[in-house]
């Protein structure tokens, strides 16, 4: 990565600290979001550990819930979140054909952010009364009585949310201003697309949930009562801004995996996206409809019945564009010409489970039947297939897509077939299960369980184990590319891939496109 | 409250799938939704079970039309791609609609018995339900009877750390409390619930009824028990450090014995029992 054409960027940890270079903030992000994967994983191991058997064996219920809570948070602000940022980032100057972010001082920023941020969440651990133990959800009035992480974890939050608005600006700028001219918007590729959405969904949802958490912070510190009843407040309140920003949220995930699934599939069909005008729709179909559908997280509050009609209905259209993609990922498939390299093995598996964990989240809007699948297991089951198997997987898909490219060095075919099989594999037995637990009445966020439950789990947590094992694979294949070990790459790596990102050699030069290239 | 023709239409579709709704207690019925005791839990399975059938179907035409291209347009097979088929506007138009018909469809099947859940007129009692971390209060109302209601001795020894006792030594673990909840069969209770701390929930699969209790709010809902016996259930929602230690045990007995059992817990009975023992 250091090939450089008329200047070189400091080195040692200078060139990480001050580095304003897409492709090396874009390295940083995928670093950071690969540490984290490693943090969050180990506090599922606990998890995993603890339900293996009934009875408490390891842990006390306080730490426990610290643990789901730390888990859900990690995943999602630490890991998933700052991997698309980084795909974001290397990738989206590269596929565009500009020379830089258009804002590269404040995505050196947005980056620098989220280690303090992480490390102060973390480290709310190690405080009296322990990490944030109320649910990642942060409901009030029990996250009210977190101990002296409170305004830390509210803290972090607010550095975590700022550090994502920063980088959706610094994309959406981007990608408006600084495509080659030969490139109108519905030319991009999707990846491109799916990420100009999510980027406008972050400028959108992220300062609701600074609101709401800043509310949770006067609560506690200035004597307000947004949300406590004994002073007039309403605890509802909370839960309707928390998911105005949590729903949205889900697809702030989910569509850059799109974007990375539809970049992928027709790479290894050896055609182009079947219908990619309609992609983009549907992408900005789901992203609106995202925004008016939250109060279905919350169908036993007790709602107006007009109000659980709404939502039940509004839900339920989301499946249709969400429709839409899955059967243009299979038309893209239909009479190409497919290979199955591990990127395309992770996208296949991808439209597999994303498409099951779909399956569920159909039944979960029917209000009636909700209200039995509701904080079970069964929800745990659907979020951990579109978020695992899902936006995961979709996220491993890329690195190996792109590894060679970012490196210059092909990864082990044969590492990558093994641990995605073992990864395949695992991750079923560890969530499938789930859904038949929590259908039989095991509610999510205990620490222990009644007896009928403990075959399962102990299947479950086997499944987990190994599922947190393979993961080990990844990290060797990525260290291995990284240090220089492997064949090396060829420009366009894949036989049928296509678009700019493939046109400069691999490893790509520190600097791309000083000049605007043509579009063929 | 689901017509009778989906119902047919699921009916007729148990041979081939399974999760069978009636096999026995011990095998499938474990890992499914329990058809329970009451017109909300049933109008739940139902719903669930039409939700599971049109999702096989469409799993199977989706995951069909997957695994046919993997198997057929493989390039070690020597398929060569087809680069003009990127646009289909009829297939477009009929992946659209389909599937707005099968939700139109479910919809239509949801939307009677929602507005049936919430239908709380006409109840012959009311108990209040109110939750504290962690148990249960409960209070029939107009009649002078109330208590907590936590998690039994033995459960509550055998779940701390190196407790001598083992979970698999005591019945119900983690599902039995010291003071049952008894209600009568056949009658239409109303309930409302708030709590005093923390947000709970309240539930009971076998009753179908899941309803969170919100400090500084009263929900109300309803429920008719159609079969006497002992149902099971837990806190639902995340209420701090023992959430998963304040279960919920229902005890359905015929009118009369019910009637018996709240007349023997009525205040002057309570005191007229204290006072001839010495």
């Amino acid at each position: 990565m250091s090939d450089t054409t008329h200047h070189g960027p400091p080195t040692g940890i200078r060139r990480w600290l001050f580095t304003t270079n897409h492709k090396d903030i874009g390295t940083l992000y995928l670093v950071f979001s690969l540490v984290m994967l490693f943090v969050g994983g180990a506090m599922a191991m606990i998890i995993r550990l603890e339900l293996f058997q009934p009875g408490l064996q390891f842990v006390n219920p306080e730490f426990f819930n610290q643990m789901t809570t730390l888990h859900a948070l990690v995943m999602v602000f630490g890991m998933i979140m700052p991997a698309f940022a980084g795909f974001a980032n290397w990738m989206v100057p590269l596929m565009i054909g500009a020379p830089d972010m258009a804002l590269p001082r404040l995505n050196n920023f947005s980056f620098w952010i989220l280690p303090f941020a992480a490390l102060m969440l973390v480290s709310t651990l190690f405080m009296p009364g322990g990490g944030p133990a109320s649910g990642w959800t942060l409901y009030p009035p029990l996250v009210l009585q977190t101990g002296d992480a409170f305004p830390f974890v509210i803290f972090s939050v607010h550095l975590l949310g700022i550090s994502s608005i920063l980088a959706a600006i610094n994309i959406i700028v981007t990608i408006m201003n600084m495509r080659t001219p030969d490139m109108p918007l519905l030319k991009m590729p999707l990846f491109v697309w799916t990420w100009l959405i999510t980027a406008y969904l972050l400028i959108l949802v992220m300062p609701v949930l600074a609101g709401a958490v800043t509310m949770l912070f006067t609560d506690q510190f200035f004597g307000t009562s947004f949300f406590q009843a004994a002073g007039g407040g309403d605890p509802v309140l909370f839960q309707h801004i928390f998911w105005f920003f949590g729903h949205p949220e889900v697809y702030i995930i989910i569509l850059p995996s799109f974007g990375i699934i539809s970049q992928i599939i027709p790479t290894f069909s050896r055609k182009p996206l079947f219908g990619h005008d309609s992609m983009v729709y549907a992408t900005a179909s789901i992203a609106f409809l995202s925004c008016i559908v939250w109060a279905h997280h919350m169908f036993t509050v007790g709602m107006p019945l007009a109000g659980q009609l709404y939502f039940m209905l509004s839900t339920m259209l989301i499946a249709i564009p969400t429709g839409v993609k899955i059967f243009n990922w299979t038309a893209t498939m239909w009479r190409g010409s497919l290979s199955f390299e591990t990127p395309m093995l992770f996208a296949i598996a991808f439209l597999f489970l994303f498409t099951f964990g779909g399956f569920s989240g159909v039944m979960m809007a029917l209000t009636p039947a909700d209200i039995q699948y509701h904080d079970s297991y069964f929800i745990v089951a659907h979020f951990h297939y579109v978020l695992v198997p899902g936006a995961m997987f979709a996220a491993i898909a890329g690195v190996y897509y792109w590894l060679p490219k970012w490196t210059g060095h092909m990864y082990d075919e044969r590492l990558g077939k093994i641990h995605f099989w073992l990864s395949a594999i695992s991750v079923n037995l560890t969530f499938f299960p789930q859904h038949f637990v929590g259908l039989a009445g095991m509610p999510r966020r205990i620490p222990d369980y009644a007896l009928q439950f403990a075959d399962l789990n102990a299947f479950m947590s086997i499944g987990g184990f190994l599922f947190g094992l393979s993961q080990l694979l990844f990290l060797w294949g990525v260290v291995r590319c990284m240090r220089g070990i492997g064949d090396k790459a060829t420009d366009r790596v894949w036989e049928g891939a296509q678009g700019l990102e493939w046109e400069v050699p691999s490893p790509a030069p520190y600097h791309t496109f000083d000049t605007p290239p043509v579009v063929k | 409250m689901i017509p009778r023709h989906a119902r047919a239409i699921a009916l007729s579709l148990l041979p081939v799938i399974s999760l069978p709704a009636g096999a026995a207690p011990s095998g499938w019925r474990q890992l499914n939704l329990p058809v329970g005791v009451t017109s909300i839990s049933r109008d739940a399975y139902d719903l669930h079970m039409l939700a599971i059938y049109v999702c096989i179907l469409i799993g199977i035409a989706v995951f069909g039309a997957m695994i046919y291209a993997m198997i057929n347009f493989r390039k070690s097979k020597g398929a060569v791609a087809d680069r003009t088929l990127t646009h289909s506007t009829k297939a477009e138009v009929i992946w659209t609609a389909i599937p707005a018909f099968i939700l139109i469809f479910l919809a239509w099947q949801t939307v009677p018995a929602l507005i049936h859940i919430e239908d709380t007129r006409d109840s012959d009692m009311t108990i209040r339900i109110t939750g504290y971390q962690w148990k249960w209060h409960y209070e029939y109302m107009g009649e002078g009877v109330s208590f907590y209601s936590a998690l039994g001795e033995r459960s509550n020894t055998a779940r701390q750390r190196n407790a001598a006792l083992r979970p698999a030594e005591v019945d119900h673990y983690l599902l039995e409390v010291d003071e049952v909840l008894v209600l009568p069969v056949g009658a239409k209770i109303r309930y409302l619930i708030s709590a005093n701390d923390v947000i709970h929930a309240w539930w009971v699969p076998e009753l179908g009824i899941k309803r969170d209790a919100i400090p500084g709010f009263i929900n109300e809902g309803w429920f008719r028990i159609d079969q006497p016996g002992t149902y099971r259930g837990q806190c639902a929602e995340l209420c701090g450090k023992d959430h998963g230690f304040m279960p919920i045990v229902v005890e359905a007995l015929p009118p009369e014995e019910f009637a018996a059992w709240l007349a023997a817990r009525r205040p002057a009975a309570q005191a007229a029992l204290a006072s001839s023992q010495p």
